[in-house]
């Protein structure tokens, strides 16, 4: 069963989720050759202090990117 | 016999490219822009013997880190046009790429591009010290089979492995045979009909030249060709963001495949870097203590290049001192004589001072950048500095600024986007640097009274500290203002891989200062002794009979009456053509309140702001270099207004000039460094009219308010 589809940007800390698709396409093509492939799994490691930017852990890697930029990936949270 | 091969570096970002670099090339490399655009271009030689007996010259360009062959910034399109395009200059005979062995399915991305470009290719695995310590195993024989490419496994920080690329660079692999996917099932009419069009290697270098059209240099002499190419992409409906989507989710699907079949995780431990990189995460990005831990290091980098590196500085001056005077000594007295001391030898001296600032400044970036701090302290910062259309890393130069401009503007090549670099390097020279210091000591002490409330806070402390904020704050209303200004030639990302702590690499460090101070030494350094050549040629020569005779009285005046000599001095000053042209700009400075003396500063000071004292001591014959800033002081209270008879340096006319030299870009090297960094003239005097603009209202507006 697939939960509900929400914006990156909208995951809370230490919580985890599933990429499912992308709303922009440039940011889409940066985000997929960084290994942001839909059916990856990612967590919010982490924010910067003032809410923004934030840092996610996805394949292997840790990833920093803005909360306008994590607006445009869009994840299912499986309950 | 000697043969010659070209090898390219490509791989991503922290995958252990510069180390590689530097293992293969040591110092036999030098550092250039490539052609047309400010992205650094390392290129290196080795050589290598092979058992046949013959040696191999190779010419090896470091290529800058990228995810893909997809041009996105514009450091990301060098390795494109590099590979992609065979007519390139640097086009290699061999690519090797170096992937991050502990982050292989990413890796494996941009060498499977690179694979199908079908040219020799050789696969670096690096870093396997971590990835064995991890109990991961990887099948290089299968791996390499997979790929058809040779694959080296390598520890780059110890150089294992290191051999064995050599003899494969130059064992004459052949292209591999299969794709690693057939980009033509994408679009097969558009990869046939520019395969008919043009000769190509491969399916994909078509595909390639159909998603990447107008930014591919190898049409830029054959625009018809392109032409037609593009007829053809229009007429098949051909979509490049929906192409490079599909390419990138095939490739990675047939990775995950391949990286299940050479991986083996026997007893997965989690990797300790990780582990180590977030407790010290949890410390350096805490939300005070991050903060806390940083301003403590800004402060001990703002230390060094403030204070420590006033030793060597001195030192350096002191050489270039005793060197004047031999030279002067040496060679009979004339104008040769003026123009190889007072001309070269004080530009010389006017570059070389600024190395002991570079290598400290660069040290501690370079360390910085080499542990993985510096993407942690863009990450904290981006949310206040993205406002101003700056960039997190923009902090480093701006705070480095206070020092010195020229270190501090060299630094802003870490910030990846270009808009942000520029607006970076363009509002830099606003902080209050160490050459106003002396200025403003001089101008405070001579208009604001030594007054002290509660008996501690000093009102010229005050105004010092008012000059340091206003400076700051004119950098970040101007980084404002460009903002809106400048044109991205990119969309700007912040998307960026935040890797894990590492030790710093101290040779990769120690390359790294070298290269800073050659490309500051061989680029701005020529601008700079040009220019102070010519300023050298302005103050000591003049028109007419009068400056001869003034000349010439100077020189056979007794030695021992100082008085004279001062007097004659800054008659001789008065009579030169800067002294003309400090006249000439008269007009234009008087609603500053500045008289044709401080226009003759004016002019020198363009070599280094702390020149405005010496000029000013010998136009009030205080004569020497070593002058007493307080006689200076004493000369300049007693100066009287032509017109009003009241005294010249009032409260006006003090703030309104240290107001001129808090905004004006009174410095050539400054300028000879915002032109190496950008590529052009246009920037630096785009920023000279600018500050200039700013530094001439600034002062008006001051000096009709005090006045």
């Amino acid at each position: 069963m697939r939960g509900d589809f929400k914006k990156l940007s909208e995951i809370k800390l230490g919580e985890s989720a599933v990429i499912e698709s992308f709303t922009d396409d440039t940011m889409k093509l940066k985000l997929l050759e960084m290994g942001c492939l839909p059916g990856e799994v990612v967590t919010v490691t982490r924010f910067a202090p003032f809410g923004d930017p934030m840092a996610i852990a996805v394949a292997d890697s840790m990833l920093s990117l803005r909360m306008s930029e994590a607006a445009n990936v869009l994840v299912s949270v499986r309950s | 016999m000697i043969k010659r091969l070209k090898v390219s570096l490509v791989g991503n970002p922290n995958s252990g490219k510069s180390t590689l670099f530097n293992r293969l090339t040591g110092l036999n490399q030098k550092i250039a822009n490539f052609p047309g655009v400010t992205v650094e271009k390392k290129t290196g030689s080795m050589t290598i013997g092979s058992s046949d007996g013959s040696d191999y010259h190779i010419d090896i360009t470091d290529l800058p880190g990228t995810y893909s062959l997809y041009p996105k910034t514009l450091e990301e399109q060098i390795p494109f046009q590099v590979l992609c395009d065979p007519t390139n200059e640097s086009h290699p005979d061999v690519t090797v790429i170096i992937a991050d062995g502990t982050n292989l399915k990413r890796s494996l991305f941009l060498c499977s591009q690179i694979v199908d470009l079908k040219s020799p290719a050789i696969l670096v695995v690096n870093m396997m010290d971590q990835v064995t310590k991890s109990g991961v195993e990887i099948n290089f024989i299968r791996l390499s089979k997979e790929l058809g490419i040779p694959v080296i496994p390598m520890n780059a920080r110890d150089g294992d492995g290191i051999d064995f690329l050599k003899n494969a660079i130059i064992s004459n692999i052949s292209v591999p045979e299969n794709d690693f996917i057939d980009t033509a099932l994408f679009a097969p009419e558009v990869v046939q009909s520019i395969r008919q069009s043009v000769k190509l290697n491969s399916n994909y270098v078509a595909f390639q030249i159909a998603n990447n059209i107008d930014q591919i240099s190898f049409f830029n002499d054959r625009q018809e060709r392109r032409a037609q190419i593009k007829e053809i992409l229009n007429r098949y409906g051909f979509d490049h963001s929906i192409m490079q989507a599909s390419e990138t989710l095939k490739r990675y699907e047939v990775i995950s495949l391949l990286v299940k079949q050479v991986l083996k995780a026997k007893n997965a431990i989690p990797s300790k870097e990780k582990t180590f990189t977030r407790k010290l995460d949890n410390l350096l990005m805490h939300r005070f203590w991050g903060y806390f831990i940083f301003l403590a290091i800004l402060f001990v980098i703002f230390q060094a290049v403030f204070a420590w590196a006033a030793w060597p500085m001195e030192m350096v001056d002191q050489a270039f001192t005793w060197m004047s005077i031999k030279v002067h000594d040496a060679i009979p007295e004339g104008v040769f004589n003026d123009l190889l001391v007072e001309g070269i030898l004080a530009g010389l001296g006017g570059v070389v001072i600024f190395i002991p600032q570079i290598v400290l400044l660069f040290t501690f970036i370079a360390i910085l950048e080499d542990t993985g701090y510096m993407a942690r302290v863009s990450f904290m910062m981006d949310k206040l500095l993205r406002r101003f259309g700056l960039n997190g890393r923009s902090v480093i130069p701006l705070i480095s600024g206070v020092a010195c401009a020229v270190p501090a503007i060299l630094s802003a090549r870490t910030i990846a986007s270009w808009k942000e670099r520029l607006i970076t390097i363009l509002v830099t020279p606003l902080m209050s640097c160490s050459a106003r210091l002396p200025v403003y000591a001089l101008l405070i002490s001579l208009v604001v009274p030594d007054h002290k409330y509660l008996g501690v806070i000093g009102l010229q402390g005050l105004v010092l500290f008012a000059l340091y904020l206003i400076g700051f704050i004119a950098a970040m209303g101007s980084a404002l203002l460009m903002k809106f200004i400048v044109k991205a030639k990119e969309r700007s990302y912040f998307i960026m891989e935040i890797p894990v702590y590492r030790m710093p690499r101290w040779k990769n460090i120690g390359y790294t200062i070298v290269e800073k101070v050659r490309v500051f030494i061989f680029e701005a350094g020529k601008v700079i002794v040009a220019i102070s050549v010519v300023l050298w040629v302005l103050s000591s020569s003049g028109p007419g009979a009068a400056f001869k005779d003034v000349k010439s009285q100077l020189e056979t005046a007794d030695p021992a009456d100082t008085e004279l000599q001062n007097h004659l001095a800054a008659e001789k000053l008065r009579l030169s053509y800067a002294g003309i042209t400090g006249r000439a700009i008269e007009p234009i400075i008087e609603p500053l309140g500045f008289d044709w003396k401080i226009g003759i500063a004016l002019i020198t000071s363009f070599a280094a702001r702390e020149v405005f004292v010496g000029t000013m001591s010998t136009i009030y014959s205080v004569g020497g270099s070593d002058e007493d800033i307080a006689t200076v002081r004493e000369k300049m209270m007693a100066e009287k207004n032509d017109k009003t008879g009241l005294p010249q340096y009032n409260l006006a006319v003090g703030w309104s000039l240290m107001l001129f030299y808090a905004f004006a870009m009174q410095c050539m090297s400054t300028m000879a460094v915002v032109r190496r960094e950008t590529g052009s003239w246009k920037w630096p005097l785009i920023q000279f009219a600018f500050m200039g603009v700013l530094a001439y209202i600034s002062s008006f507006i001051i000096y009709r308010i005090l006045s």
